[in-house]
């Protein structure tokens, strides 16, 4: 990404992103609620179209993809939704096979082992014939996750991944994620707020504030960071650069006015 | 004040034909995505299922209560000019050229076409369609399109069968309980009902019913609000929408269908 601007209507949400995402690695891209982490993620998606700068992904201008081409790509892209998104009339063995049959015409002997295989590797073979209304929300981050590798995607994105889940559910998801990572050789974008957990996993942060990139590195160069946004962010500080206040006039005046 | 009055009804207005051009538009790209509808033809038979099969009873049971209620009602009026035998003429024209397409409209409506809303408008809410939409998967012929189909095939079959439910409640009540002539009945109705002045005009109806219901429905639904409340909204938008365009529409049809027959 050089130079991205994103704005909705006239509003802007991210302005001048410069970001770079290496083959075979895996980058975190961090801040608070509402910096427009998911914008981005949904520009790098195709979903959204930049309103300046220039966006690729594996060599390709989105902004310039037609819609045909912009599937073509998205075949060999993986995202994991923040609540797994999984299709609620299919089960899991099916949720797992959807991109699997539509996408390609294997017969369904080999796609049942493609899909037990994927399944196996996130721990949830067993749990193929359950429906989704029966997982729990660790596990159907699990089955989505699975879907989202179905085809061996050569990125796969990750939004909020740990969002809502006990420690060991998201200690499981996150080695899950590496775990992936290495083992398809792809490049993965996860954007959390979760710090401790991603700094563990990551090879790249960057730090988005206000829909600008305000800080960058890698985990150990984060966790040597002096810098007081890094620092209110990996240290949880309640105030700092990021307001604990929503702006607001004077709160003397606020309490003392009354309503006409 | 009269100012405010006059700004309101102009902004309804302009968003009715603003919604109007989207509904335009979606149904255009619908019908340019349906292929998939047909070349997977088991995806619109699950829809045919879901929104046809599953109205099955709903559509019995009204049709049956409807034909005996208009066997009473029709037998009461016949007799005082002593034209009971009429009985069968009356409902039978009655249901196939009006009742039967629209009650049953009405009822595919608020049974069916809500079902498809909040289908449609849930899986929006729980980001199902933008994750197909990343799948390269495209939700409009996936996912609307086969539903789209379902429901205009069940439709003209959904009311036939509410007709023919009719007919055979009016006979129970009339034929079996009051005494009509069970000869009279059927023979007078058969001479009488034309089939192409009646009954392909009563289809017609139902399946132009069937592309209208069908239309709001899953419009509605992918064009809610990704909330709770969004969703429910879109319900509403989709029950009342679509009696206010059966009944319009029947006015439209029959105006067409029926000028000049006496």
């Amino acid at each position: 990404m050089a130079n991205v601007d994103f704005a909705y209507d006239k509003r802007p949400i991210l302005s001048g992103i410069n970001l770079r995402i290496p083959r075979g690695k895996l980058v975190a891209i961090m801040g608070g609620s509402g910096c427009g982490k998911t914008t981005l993620l949904r520009l790098i998606g195709g979903q959204l179209k930049p309103t300046a700068g220039t966006l690729s992904v594996a060599g390709h201008d989105m902004a310039a993809l037609s819609r045909r081409d912009m599937y073509a790509l998205r075949r060999r892209v993986g995202m994991l939704f923040q609540f797994g998104a999984l299709f609620t009339d299919l089960n899991v063995f099916d949720n797992v096979a959807f991109p699997l049959r539509e996408h390609t015409d294997l017969p369904p002997d080999m796609i049942r082992d493609l899909v037990l295989m994927k399944l196996h590797a996130v721990g949830l073979r067993g749990a193929h014939g359950l429906m989704p209304a029966e997982l729990s929300g660790g596990m159907a981050r699990r089955v989505a996750l699975a879907r989202a590798v179905a085809l061996d995607p050569m990125l796969v994105m990750y939004d909020e991944p740990f969002a809502g889940l006990d420690p060991i559910s998201l200690a499981v998801v996150g080695q899950l994620i590496r775990r992936l990572n290495d083992a398809l050789g792809a490049s993965s974008i996860m954007v959390t707020h979760d710090v401790q957990e991603s700094l563990d996993i990551v090879d790249y942060l960057y730090f988005l504030s206000d829909g600008r990139v305000v800080a960058e590195g890698t985990p150990d160069e984060i966790r040597a960071s002096s810098d007081p946004f890094v620092h209110q962010f990996v240290n949880a500080d309640i105030d700092g650069p990021l307001p604990f206040h929503y702006p607001a006039g004077d709160y003397r005046q606020s309490l003392m006015e009354r309503p006409a | 004040m009269i100012a405010q009055v006059l700004r309101s009804m102009g902004a309804r207005a302009v968003d009715g034909i603003w919604r109007l051009g989207f509904i335009s538009r979606f149904f255009v790209a619908l019908l340019m995505r349906s292929g998939t509808s047909f070349t997977r033809f088991s995806l619109t038979i699950r829809e045919v299922f879901s929104t046809g099969v599953l109205s099955l009873i709903i559509i019995t049971v009204s049709g049956f209560f409807v034909g005996l209620v208009l066997g009473l009602q029709g037998y009461e009026t016949l007799q005082r000019y002593g034209s009971s035998e009429a009985l069968g003429i009356l409902v039978a024209l009655s249901l196939v050229r009006e009742l039967g397409p629209v009650v049953a409209g009405l009822l595919f409506a608020s049974r069916a076409g809500s079902a498809l809303t909040a289908e449609i408008g849930l899986m929006k809410t729980t980001e199902q369609l933008k994750a197909m939409d990343m799948m390269a998967v495209d939700p409009i012929a996936r996912v609307v399109a086969p539903r789209f189909w379902g429901g205009v095939i069940s439709m003209p079959l959904l009311a036939a069968l509410f007709s023919t439910m009719g007919v055979f409640g009016a006979w129970f009540i009339g034929v079996v309980f009051i005494g009509v002539d069970d000869g009279a009945f059927w023979s007078q109705m058969q001479a009488s009902v034309d089939f192409r002045y009646d009954i392909v005009n009563g289809i017609i109806k139902s399946v132009v019913f069937g592309f209208a219901v069908s239309l709001i429905a899953v419009f509605e639904g992918y064009d809610s609000a990704p909330t709770a409340e969004g969703v429910s909204r879109a319900i509403t938008r989709t029950v009342v929408n679509s009696a206010l365009t059966i009944l319009a529409l029947d006015f439209v049809l029959t105006s067409f269908m029926f000028r000049g027959i006496g």
